[in-house]
Order: structure tokens, then C-alpha cells, then sequence
């Protein structure tokens, strides 16, 4: 099937955007694939900024203060119930974590809203979620907002070993996957406390961040790596004024000895050591493969072994630089072969259903619950694989969308054009049932909420 | 039924039913009136001959076939006249008919002679005579050129939340306060049914998927089954009508709440399996009867003072279609109800369903201007000024009089 100008507008947008926005189409429509690429060549087009926003050890350092003062409060109460019928009560305090979390979720979706395309956005929500940690993990709650920021946004378009190794050495990553309380047995530490290594960040970057399950490592070199990254921690937070709460690496606690991984050996050279390893991770060919599988999967196809060695070679010749992998995805003509593709993960459903719209959400609450009523709560995937990326997980949550989409119809059609919505997000894409069905509509907020159900504004 | 009470936080969150607040009848309250109009929507399209019909026509039975109401059918209508019988999915209508409480005007329509449904609702609901790119409704104008009432009780905040989804009948100048039922509608049969069409010719993997969710019940009927069931979610529909038009009369019947509101409600846009006697509109209608049962229980002593129109943007075609149901058509009915009509009647001039008297050889004609009869209920019940009513509330229509006596 050839797509005529307009149609490659519409599918860049969804496929590798957010969702067309009013005149987006038309916009983009004189060359698309050179829009996608230009929107990658924007300074810090994948960074988000906020003057509210805190990082991480700021954060850590915060809500150490505001659970301190919660437990005194409580301590105080309980003393002055021994003496007072009817103490007064101070209404408590919003729960910071959650303040935290709700801001950095305002801040992403505004950043998702305002693209005008959307693709360094979709990339670092691929990122993220490969690279995934979990706020409902203990202590990574206000963390998770700021560990986006700071360990992948800023290496979305930049060399997969940084993104790596700033990934690995950030607090949310070292709490989420228990690094930070793993102990080489013969350090200092291991000695004196009787604890020791666990297991669990080692693995998941051989087997999920790099290398790729089932491929070159044993449980051997599990154990030797976690013995490597040892001494990665994180500073208490109420231990340090000003560095509580951020990566440190603590040498008493470090596994002494040179380790062999995937068959190299590394010497003992503390913090470096667990560098030079995750280095030699990043260059291995079986990332490379690993990681050009998941992002054609994600973006373009379940299936496409031709697409998947050619991002694989790029990969190994040019050190990772995700921006040429980025490239490569909109040059593939994998990538513009159909417009019938792979269903929009809940969250870039909900985004481009607001894009569509024009509307912008006064409050993120709802934007929230519909995301956990979908099945994909942010920055809270079920484990450290991510939220899935076949059409299968998705599907049968149909008639969840069929709802939501009932829900934004109804509360926005008042203010919302659905013919134009229409002619401004998948007409180009549209098949003649798709039109007569949303004209045919009984109401407007009917034909919007078909609009958003229909398969061109599902799929991407 | 328990109904739940809206509280001021709650009125103030969403959308839903909708109330002019700050603005009073003014001029009937100097007579010792104090009356409350609430206006309802149908949108999609109610088809007119199966609500209410004209059961003494001579063509009736040949027009419907099977699917005319009848006095003696299947499920016999309800008697309301020598001429025109009630659908029997509306008891509660026939009881306030009979009580003198509820009126009907039939061959009725506004100006709008098109067939789409948005610019349909939009002439409905402007009251202008031409769609066309418009933010205010004729309610809301109405209320806007009424006195102000004074001070307005919202602890010192004039600006009143004006939800997103506000009817547009009831949009404008006007300060509005919106509100959400607790229960938002229901995503609805008919919805559900259109998506799976559309997923059956261009998505079978969606299209899979949709029909496990729904169950076999739907797919039955899909695959046209006699439409005789009741749609499965007519309990839910049933309740959404009952909730927020209960929870619209619980407000008017405050001694400091609104005057009047505007709700609206889909789903009647029936084109195949209408269900007249005993599916999907008879689900509906008996819906909407609940709804008129709510409120009047809520108004309580304020039902006396109370009128409530129902209208819909325009009718259905006088005959069956292919998929037995009904396409878009011309005049429909008009339903009002209330203790301050003169009710007991149905005001029509009937145009006949002979093939030469159909508009345009498929319609119910329109004999009376649905302006006129929203003209007469403003200007009699809440004493809106004819030349505001010409000008400004439904503009262009100087030639077209109130219609006179819809009041007790």
C-alpha cells in the first residue's frame, strides 16, 4: 500500500509520536520523515524541567524530614492522649511521596502534551520502560520521576553505555533492585555484619538491561558481577545534609578481587571495576541484538528479523548512539509499509486521546486512575521487565478503553469538534467505514468516543 | 428508590445535569408563582410515531405492519384519546396524562429540515433557525434577559464552575453550575453495537476481542436474532436516567435552589431493532418514564409549579426500514409534564400517513413549530417577554407565536 503525503503524516504521528494535535498533520505533511528527524536535532528536546521538580537526593533528603516529623507528631499525640479528652489535631500533612510522585507525573504529561510531535517523548518512555523501576517498591515512590530525568532523558539521543551506567549508579535503580543493601562477604562490611551479596541488580542487567535472557552468561557470572557492583549504594538520607539520599560508592562494603564476567577479567578497582563491566555489557553484540529487537518490536512490528539486524549493526558500528538507532527506525520501510500497526500502549492512548481533543486536564488525578484502570499505573510496572509489548497483553483491555473513552467523550465533547478532531488525527488513515461510522454518530460526544475507539486511533 | 444527594462540591465537580442558578423568574415570582422548568434532551432522535401513536389513523397499522403500536396488539398501547395511544413502556406518563398533569404535542419539529443529528441538536438546542457555529443555548438566553436575582449564594464567589460537557441548550451567559451523577451513563448497547460493526469490516482481531467482552447475548442479536430481548446494561440505563433527572427535581425543589435545568440523554437513535413494543426503545422509553417518576417524586409539593419538557432533534422515518428500525426523519413528539400544565391533551394538528401527506414521502410532516411550543412554556410559566423570546431567545421567529394555554 502506498501512503500519499498526508497518510505518512498521520502514521509518523501515531506511529512514532503521541498523536496528531490540531494542524499537525498539516504541518508535517510536505516531509514527514525529515519532521521525525528534525524534532531529534532540538537541544534537550528529551529533558524535562521544572522549577518544582526536585532531584533525587533533594527528594530522599525531603521525605526523610517529612517522616520524622510524622513520627514525632505521632509520639506527641500519643503523650498528650494520656493527658487530654479531646486533643486538636492538626490536619496531617499531604504525603509527600505521593506530592512528589503527582508532580513529576504533571510535569511528564505536560512535557507529552506540548510535543508537536512526540517521538524523543516516545523514545524516552521506551527507555524508561526498559530500563523500568518500580514507585510502589519501598523508597522509590518519589524517586521514580526524578531517576527519569536524570538517568534516561538526558541519553535518549545520546550512547546506550551512558545511559547504562547512569541507570545502574542511580539511587531509584540500586533501591528497586536491592543493590544498595548487597555486601561483598569478605568486605570489611561483610565481615564485621555477617550480610551479604544479593543478586538481583546483576541479573537483571545481564538478563534484562543487556545481554538479553538466555544468551552468554551463566549463574556464575551473576554471582561475580553482583561481587563487582557491590559497594554501589546510596547515601542515608538522613545521614548526609547535603549528599544524603544520592549514589555513593561505599569501598567497606565492596567485594574485594578481581572478577571474571563473560568471560573477561576485571581487576579490582573499585567504583571502576563495576564501570568497565557494564562498559564491556554495553559493546557486547548480544546487546546489540537485544536491543534492536525491542525497539522494532516496539515501534514498528512483533516481527521483522531484517529490520532487527540492520538496528543491530548500527548499533555495534557506532558504539550504541541511539540517535542513529532512532534514525534508523524512521528510514526503515518497514516502518511505512502499512498503517495497520501494533495497538498504542495505554498511556500513549490516553495522551494522544488528549491531544486530540485540544484539552488540557486541570487535574491529573483522573489522567492517573485511567492509566491503572488500563492496566499500565505510571512508573509502576508489575516487575523489572517492564510493562509488555506484544498487542496480546493489551487486548483484552478493549472494553476498558471503550470505557474511558465514554467517560472523555462525554466530559469533553461540549468543547470538542469531533468531525475535526477527526479530520485532524486519522482521516488520511481512515477507511470509509471509520468516517461513516463517526458521521453517523447519534451525538457528538458519541462520534468522539468512536473516534477514539476506532482501529486507525487504537493502533499505531 | 434511594437517590443520592448532591452535595455543593459535588455540583461544582463535572457536568451532567445542568442549572441556571443566579437568575430567577423574577416577574412570576411578583404573582406568587415560584415555577421551575427543567428541559430534556433526547438525543439520537426519538421516533414519535412509536412513543406516542396514532393508533385512530387508518393508514397507521399498513405504514408499521407488526411493529405498530396497537390498542389491541401484543402489548397493548395505552389509551390517551380517541386518536393516539401511549407507548405501554411509559405508565407513569399515561398517570399524569390522565391526571392532568403531562400534555403531548405530536407532527412537531423545529425549523431544521436536514437529517444530521449534530447540527440537528445544535438547531434544537441554539434555538436559532440555521445550524451554524453557536455557544449559547436558548434556555440560557432566556434566563440571561430575566432579573437577577440578587446576591448569589456561593459564599462570596460568582464565578460558577461551568463544566465542560454543559448541554448547549443551557449554555451562555447565564451563570451555570454543573453536576455529575455519581454514575456516569452507561458506554450503552448501541455504542458497543456500532464499534463492533465498524471492527467486523475493518479490524477482525479487534473486532474478536470486542465480541468476547460483550458475551453472546449481543452477538445474538448481532446476528439479527427477533429483537424482542431487552438489551443487556437496560438496568444501568435505567438507573442513570432515574439518578440524575431525580437528582435535577431534588435541586429545583429547593426553596434556594435553581429555577430551571437542562439534562440531556442518548441512545435514541434507532436504526435497527428499534424495539418499540419490547426491545431497545420500549428499554429506553420506559427509562425516560422513570426519570418523569423521579422527578416528580423529588419536586414534591414544587411538582404543582413545575413544567418539564422533553425534546429531541428530530423524528424518525414513518416507515420501517430494512433492518427493522427507523431512519432519520422529520416531526417527532414533544413530551410535557408537570403540575403546572394544563395536561390531559395531545396537541396536534395531524398532517396523515398517507404517502402524499409525508414529507417529502418518508416523513411524519411537521404541523407545529417545536419553537412555538418552548415560546408558550417560557412566556406563560416563566414569563419571559415576547419581543426577548422573538429576539433574543429565538431569534428570527417574531412570525411564530407562543403557542397559547400549555399552562393550568
Amino acid at each position: 500500500m502506498a501512503l500519499d503525503s498526508k497518510a505518512q503524516a498521520a502514521l509518523a504521528l501515531h506511529r512514532f509520536g503521541l498523536g496528531p494535535r490540531l494542524g499537525s498533520i498539516a504541518a508535517i505533511a510536505s516531509d514527514p520523515r525529515g519532521a521525525l528527524l528534525a524534532e531529534l536535532e532540538r537541544p534537550g528536546i528529551a529533558r524535562i524541567t521544572g522549577a518544582n521538580l526536585r532531584g533525587t537526593g533533594e527528594a530522599a533528603r525531603a521525605v526523610f524530614d517529612f517522616r520524622r516529623a510524622r513520627q514525632a507528631e505521632r509520639r506527641a499525640a500519643k503523650n498528650m492522649d494520656a493527658d487530654q479528652a479531646e486533643p486538636p489535631r492538626a490536619p496531617p500533612a499531604p504525603n509527600l511521596p505521593q506530592v512528589i510522585y503527582l508532580d513529576e507525573a504533571k510535569a511528564r504529561f505536560a512535557a507529552a502534551l506540548e510535543a508537536e510531535i512526540g517521538f524523543a517523548e516516545r523514545l524516552a518512555w521506551f527507555w524508561s520502560n526498559h530500563f523500568c523501576v518500580s514507585a510502589d517498591k519501598g523508597g522509590v515512590r518519589p524517586l521514580a520521576g526524578a531517576y527519569e530525568r536524570e538517568a534516561i532523558r538526558p541519553h535518549v539521543l545520546g550512547r546506550f553505555a551512558d545511559m547504562l551506567l547512569a541507570v545502574e549508579a542511580h539511587p531509584a535503580m540500586l533501591v528497586y533492585l536491592d543493590n544498595a543493601r548487597s555486601i561483598g562477604p569478605n568486605s570489611q562490611a561483610g565481615r564485621n555484619r555477617g550480610r551479604g551479596l544479593n543478586e538481583n541488580l546483576a541479573r537483571e542487567i545481564l538478563e534484562l538491561h543487556t545481554l538479553g535472557v538466555r544468551t552468554v552468561y551463566t549463574q556464575d557470572d551473576v554471582t561475580r558481577f553482583a561481587k563487582v557492583i557491590t559497594g554501589w549504594t546510596v547515601i542515608p538520607p538522613g545521614q548526609d545534609q547535603t549528599r544524603g539520599g544520592e549514589f555513593t560508592f561505599n569501598p567497606r562494603m565492596h567485594e574485594p578481587g578481581a572478577q571474571a564476567v563473560i568471560g573477561r577479567s576485571f581487576a579490582d578497582t573499585g567504583f571502576e571495576q563495576g564501570r568497565a563491566v557494564l562498559m564491556a555489557l554495553a559493546r557486547h553484540p548480544a546487546t546489540a541484538e537485544h536491543v534492536a529487537r525491542k525497539l522494532a518490536r516496539h515501534f514498528i512490528a512483533e516481527d521483522s528479523p531484517a529490520l532487527v539486524e540492520r538496528l543491530a549493526a548500527r548499533f555495534r558500528d557506532t558504539d550504541g548512539d541511539l540517535k542513529e538507532l532512532a534514525k534508523d527506525l524512521v528510514s526503515a520501510p518497514e516502518a511505512w509499509a502499512s498503517a495497520h500497526g501494533k495497538l498504542k500502549r495505554p498511556g500513549e492512548w490516553i495522551v494522544a486521546a488528549l491531544r486530540a481533543t485540544g484539552v488540557n486536564p486541570p487535574d491529573i488525578g483522573p489522567v492517573i486512575q485511567a492509566h491503572n484502570m488500563l492496566g499500565q499505573p505510571l512508573w509502576r510496572p508489575p516487575a523489572p521487565n517492564g510493562f509488555a509489548d506484544d498487542d496480546a497483553a493489551w487486548l483484552p483491555g478493549l472494553s476498558e478503553r471503550l470505557d474511558i473513552a465514554n467517560q472523555i467523550a462525554r466530559r469533553l465533547a461540549g468543547s470538542v469538534d469531533p468531525k475535526l478532531a477527526f479530520e485532524e488525527t486519522i482521516a488520511p488513515l481512515a477507511s470509509a467505514d471509520t468516517r461513516q461510522t463517526i458521521m453517523r454518530a447519534e451525538s457528538r460526544p458519541q462520534a468522539l468516543a468512536l473516534l477514539l475507539m476506532a482501529p486507525e486511533f487504537l493502533r499505531r | 428508590m434511594a437517590l443520592h444527594t448532591p452535595t455543593r462540591r459535588e455540583l461544582l465537580l463535572g457536568s451532567g445535569a445542568l442549572f441556571a442558578w443566579a437568575y430567577v423568574p423574577k416577574l412570576a415570582r411578583a404573582e406568587g408563582r415560584d415555577p421551575r422548568l427543567l428541559v430534556i434532551v433526547l438525543r439520537g432522535a426519538l421516533d414519535g410515531l412509536a412513543a406516542v401513536a396514532p393508533v385512530g389513523d387508518p393508514d397507521w397499522s399498513r405504514l408499521r405492519g407488526d411493529k405498530a403500536l396497537l390498542l389491541d396488539g401484543a402489548a397493548p398501547a395505552l389509551p390517551l384519546d380517541s386518536f393516539f395511544a401511549l407507548n405501554p413502556a411509559m405508565p407513569n406518563l399515561h398517570r399524569l396524562y390522565q391526571a392532568g398533569h403531562a400534555a403531548i404535542v405530536h407532527a412537531a419539529a423545529t425549523g431544521y429540515r436536514e437529517r444530521s443529528h449534530f447540527d440537528g441538536q445544535d438547531v434544537l438546542e441554539s434555538g436559532l433557525p440555521q445550524p451554524g457555529a453557536v455557544d449559547t443555548g436558548w434556555l440560557n438566553r432566556a434566563l440571561a434577559a430575566m432579573q437577577h436575582a440578587g446576591p448569589v449564594r456561593t459564599g462570596g464567589n460568582n464565578a460558577f464552575a461551568v463544566g465542560p460537557m454543559t448541554p448547549l441548550v443551557v449554555r451562555g451567559p447565564a451563570p451555570v453550575l454543573a453536576w455529575t451523577p455519581r454514575r456516569l451513563p452507561p458506554a450503552g448497547d448501541d455504542m458497543q453495537m456500532r464499534l463492533l460493526e465498524l471492527y467486523r469490516h475493518t479490524d477482525p482481531v479487534l473486532a474478536r476481542v470486542l465480541e468476547e467482552r460483550l458475551g453472546l447475548a449481543v452477538i445474538a442479536r448481532a446476528g439479527g436474532m427477533d429483537g424482542q430481548q431487552r438489551p443487556a446494561g437496560a438496568g444501568q440505563v435505567r438507573a442513570y436516567f432515574a439518578e440524575s433527572a431525580g437528582a435535577a427535581a431534588k435541586f429545583l425543589a429547593r426553596p434556594d435552589g435553581p429555577r430551571v435545568g437542562a439534562l440531556a440523554f442518548d441512545g435514541w437513535d434507532t436504526h435497527a431493532d428499534e424495539g418499540a413494543l419490547n426491545g431497545r426503545l420500549a428499554a429506553l422509553l420506559g427509562a425516560l418514564d422513570g426519570a418523569l417518576a423521579a422527578i416528580e417524586t423529588n419536586m414534591g409539593p414544587a411538582w404543582r409549579e413545575t413544567a418539564v419538557a422533553v425534546i429531541t432533534e428530530f423524528g424518525r422515518t414513518a416507515r420501517i426500514n430494512g433492518t427493522e428500525g427507523t431512519d432519520h426523519g422529520t416531526a417527532t413528539v414533544a413530551l410535557l409534564a408537570g403540575g403546572a400544565l394544563k395536561g390531559g391533551r395531545v396537541i396536534a394538528e395531524w398532517p396523515g400517513l398517507k404517502d402524499a401527506d409525508l414529507h417529502e414521502g418518508r416523513d411524519l410532516r411537521p404541523t407545529t413549530d417545536l419553537r412555538a411550543v418552548l415560546k408558550g412554556l417560557l412566556k406563560d410559566h416563566l414569563r419571559v417577554d415576547d419581543r426577548v423570546l422573538a429576539e433574543s431567545v429565538f431569534p428570527g421567529s417574531a412570525a411564530l407565536k407562543p403557542m397559547a394555554g400549555l399552562l393550568a
